[in-house]
């Protein structure tokens, strides 16, 4: 949701201490992807903070695969994911209850075909 | 109490004994961050990195106890060696026993001692003993990891804030007497040569000064002249720091004798 401006001005740097404090102080957030085998997709599995894409990529190994979980990893700034607003939820994924014939198994197969 | 054991003299069970202790010790000084890391991934990091360690003394120590059977004397099991012998009888590089230190200490400490051991690893992967070989297989790939994470850290100290870098130069400082050592050569080291066991350290000190030099480098630090003064933990003649590391590593097995959880 878009923060509240008034048209006209523009909007500058925000104004509690706290917040620019833990911006300047804390790394970015990465969102780690591991892909346990070959062949296989890339799973979110989590998140962990660090200073830059190297130090992220090792940490992501040691936090996340240290059971033997991964063959490979990929990070992604979190601040680079644009995500759908949870208030869309209803407009957005709401509408497809209804739509059952989007679904294969809704309609019948002629029996030579059952195998499929 | 328990009572401590005594190992074989012979130089290729020292060779070996060498190569475990300095492993174990680091390994115990890296556990120490437990808990205690500046940020929890560096933390399970650093415990990641401690039982890669940890994982590769249990290895040579248990080759070193069997090896000490066939030459003709008495077998030891690896908690036996790492447990019931006596500080002099530890024959780590005095390096890795030196204390904790701070953050830019660890890192410089586990970088300097992962290309060391990298080199070594290579090599044993030749090694005339098919077990040992087997091991540094293995090793060599944790060590390269080592050196790879902390590696980043040292770049990113040393040519960091102004704080970070007058650490790592004082890190830099403190270690640097203790390298020699490391590369000292001596009879031993001759005799494991001689029989395929393993290198000479000292054949392993151009190429570690050749990439140490260059994580430096990148650091915006340079490698310190060379020192007269020369440790001697390798020999069994060790640093006060280690009776305390051993005192507290020790103490469950020595209190409770084959005690397991």
């Amino acid at each position: 949701m878009s923060p509240a401006v008034t048209p006209g001005t523009i909007p500058g740097p925000p104004a509690e201490p706290m917040a620019r404090g833990r911006e300047k102080n804390e790394w970015p957030l990465w969102e780690v992807f591991v892909r346990s085998k070959a062949g296989l997709d890339h799973k979110h599995c989590g998140s962990l903070h660090a200073a830059d894409p190297q130090m992220a990529i090792q940490l992501a190994r040691d936090v996340y695969t240290r059971r033997q979980e991964g063959t490979s990893v990929w990070v992604v700034r979190s601040d680079q994911i644009t995500a759908s607003d949870p208030g869309d939820k209803p407009s957005y994924f709401d509408p497809m209850e209804d739509k059952v014939y989007r679904h294969p198994s809704f309609y019948a197969l002629p029996k030579s075909l059952d195998h499929m | 109490m328990s009572s401590s054991i005594t190992v074989t003299s012979h130089p290729s069970v020292q060779y070996l004994l060498r190569i475990g202790d300095t492993c174990l010790i680091l390994a115990q000084r890296l556990a120490e961050w437990s808990g205690h890391a500046p940020i929890v991934e560096e933390d399970i990091a650093l415990s990641n990195m401690a039982l890669d360690l940890v994982g590769q003394a249990r290895a040579v120590l248990t080759r070193t106890g069997a090896m000490e059977a066939e030459l003709g004397g008495e077998a030891h099991d690896e908690d036996q060696l790492a447990f019931l012998r006596d500080e002099r009888d530890f024959r780590n590089c005095t390096i890795v026993e030196l204390p904790r230190g701070d953050f830019a200490l660890t890192m410089l400490r586990i970088c300097a001692l992962a290309i060391f051991l990298k080199l070594l690893w290579q090599r044993l992967e030749g090694s005339a003993d098919e077990e040992l070989a087997a091991i540094a297989g293995k090793a060599v790939k944790e060590a390269r990891y080592h050196q790879e994470h902390s590696s980043g850290w040292v770049v990113r100290l040393g040519d960091g804030t102004a704080e970070s870098t007058l650490r790592t130069k004082a890190a830099l400082e403190l270690l640097w007497p203790y390298v020699a050592e490391i590369f000292e050569a001596d009879a031993i080291d001759d005799a494991a040569a001689g029989i395929g066991l393993g290198p000479r350290w000292a054949d392993l000190q151009d190429e570690w000064r050749r990439e140490f030099g260059t994580v430096l480098s990148a650091a915006g630090l340079e490698l310190p002249a060379e020192r007269a003064f020369l440790s001697t933990g390798k020999a069994g003649r060790h640093s006060e720091h280690l009776g305390y590391v051993l005192a507290e590593m020790q103490f469950l097995q020595r209190a409770y004798p084959g005690g397991v959880w």
